[in-house]
């Protein structure tokens, strides 16, 4: 039962795209968004699409996972192209129905916009699923860190999503557990209203509470008792180290800014 | 107890009472001396709430005595400068397996401990390696918690403590949530460290027959220290555990029971093994 529960998006796998440094990954997505968002003609936005599909071939990771990453935004996509078509004027006129008008120009924003919505869902897929929830956690503090400045603990905030992330699993099983305990005495999850549903999740949340704080207690006091001690330095098992790979990566994405500056894209 | 080894954790005259807990009948615990010498297997056996686990946390120093001290390794326990160290000498294992995993990996959370002594990552690469070896966790070390037995887990944690090179393990029951197969799993593991590390093992149990294995048992009750003394004489005493709510081993029980419809059995009777030979011994003479 346990082992159904996944985490997250991510797929394992020994890419050069898995093996990038997490903090490396999301400078990447940040650049590569902006630079989407700086793309103003169909020509570099066509590159950029063309780049991301060459990524995840990099990554090898099975293209289904992308088309089931996009299905969400489906409804988004469909109001956008509605809204653009329908008000964005200029151009030829291309279809008249009495008073409303849909025009070249807009059809033209609209598939770009799309696109670019696109793309954007491509390369952060990428980064979700090549990287553990873990990873992006702690490359997620490292950019943070010059919060602490303002009193804001990034050390002990990633900690806490660490054993979040520890947990949720853990919890899930007991959720489970607790269910069952619940049908068992003739308790019904499934039938009524949604009024009804949520009401009777009422005797499943209150034990998974009380439960989940007897935990937290139990955690911290073996957390103390081996040592750990807040705002106390600590090491990692393993370094977080920026290899040649995360510096090419990082100029290859400069020299892509300097082509879309260039040649005016 | 004459040209023992040396003294890892003493206490003396130790006191403590939970804040708040001042007015009722009986503090957690007053007036305990005692010694673990190293490489000692001592277990604490007595009732609920008898201070057993309190004890314990004040050996690791996550309580501080309200009278009388705890020396870890000669260092007292109130000193705030020397705590890492202290728990780093004394490691402890909780009974719940599940709710003393930190990491979302095995590998990880045996690191925890060594990452809060900020040892640099190459020796605690080398170190986790070495003790998944030693206790037969390297085919687990990728795995996430919640994917390990109960048995399993309580293995990790161990190793977690045993990477920290700890010269006493406190084990809080750590066999009371485990089955049969995992309770023998640990516990032979706890002997293992014994004979080859000289680490001591402190055991919290509620099993006779764990208790049966140490070296020295130690009763509690009300917060006093009882009894003392080898587990021969200990669990043999059954007036005293009965008193108490206790039980001794399977085997000592039985030969009480055997005694009063006459049989001559020895007194100092606790495995089963003991039991039978003597029983055996008894049809040879008549």
């Amino acid at each position: 039962m346990s082992r159904s529960i996944t985490l997250g998006q991510y797929l394992p796998g020994e890419s050069l795209i898995h093996r990038l440094n997490p903090r490396m990954k999301i400078l990447a997505l940040l650049l590569f968004l902006i630079l989407l968002f700086s793309l103003k003609t169909y020509g570099g936005l066509t590159a950029l699409f063309f780049i991301a599909l060459g990524m995840i071939a990099v990554a090898k990771v099975p293209f289904r996972y992308f088309l089931r990453g996009l299905k969400p935004i489906l409804y988004i996509v469909v109001f956008a192209l509605i809204i653009y078509l329908f008000f964005t004027k200029g151009g030829v006129v291309l279809l008249r129905i009495g008073f409303i008008t849909v025009e070249s120009e807009g059809v033209r924003e609209g598939i770009f916009v799309i696109a670019r919505l696109f793309t954007l869902i491509l390369f952060s897929l990428l980064v979700t699923l090549t990287t553990t929830p873990l990873s992006l956690t702690y490359g997620m503090s490292y950019f943070l860190k010059p919060l602490r400045y303002f009193g804001l603990p990034t050390e002990e905030v990633a900690m806490i999503m660490a054993i979040a992330l520890r947990f949720i699993p853990t919890l899930m099983e007991e959720s489970q557990r607790l269910m069952r305990a619940q049908v068992a005495r003739g308790a019904d999850f499934e039938t009524g209203s949604i009024f009804r549903k949520a009401k009777s999740l009422v005797p499943l949340i209150v034990p998974l509470f009380v439960s989940a704080f007897r935990r937290a207690d139990e955690l911290a006091l073996a957390m103390e008792a081996r040592g750990y001690r807040l705002g106390a330095r600590r090491t990692r098992m393993y370094e977080d180290l920026i290899a040649p790979r995360d510096w090419a990566v990082l100029s290859f994405i400069l020299v892509l800014f300097s082509a879309a500056l260039a040649f005016g894209l | 107890m004459v040209n023992r080894p040396e003294i890892i954790v003493e206490a003396r005259n130790l006191a403590y009472h939970y804040p708040g807990e001042e007015a009722t009948s009986f503090p957690a615990l007053s007036g305990i001396n005692v010694a673990v010498y190293r490489g000692e297997y001592l277990a604490l056996i007595g009732p609920n709430g008898s201070g057993k686990t309190t004890l314990l946390k004040l050996f690791n120093a996550l309580l501080v005595p309200s009278d009388g001290e705890v020396r870890v390794e000669g260092v007292s326990t109130i000193d705030e400068v020397e705590i890492p160290r202290i728990r780093r000498i004394c490691g402890m294992i909780f009974q719940n397996p599940d709710n003393q995993l930190v990491a979302t990996t095995v590998e990880e959370d045996i690191a925890f401990g060594l990452e809060n002594l900020a040892l640099p990552s190459a020796e605690i690469r080398q170190r986790v390696g070495e003790v998944a070896r030693m206790l037969n966790l390297e085919h687990l070390l990728q795995q996430p918690p919640h994917l390990l037995s109960g048995g399993e887990k309580q293995r990790v944690a161990i190793a977690g403590v045993l990477a920290m090179q700890p010269g006493c393990i406190l084990m809080d029951e750590p066999t009371a949530m485990l089955d049969t197969a995992s309770r023998r799993d640990v516990n032979d593991m706890v002997r293992m460290l014994r004979q080859n590390h000289n680490i001591a093992v402190v055991h919290v149990t509620h099993f006779p027959e764990e208790a049966a294995f140490a070296e020295r048992v130690i009763v509690l009750n009300q917060g006093r220290l009882v009894r003392q003394g080898p587990p021969k004489a200990v669990l043999t005493d059954l007036s005293l555990l009965h008193s108490l709510g206790l039980q001794s081993t399977a085997a000592s029980e039985l030969a009480a029971l055997l005694r009063e419809d006459g049989f001559e059995l020895p007194s100092q009777l606790l495995h089963n093994r003991e039991l039978v030979d003597s029983l055996c011994s008894l049809e040879l003479k008549s």
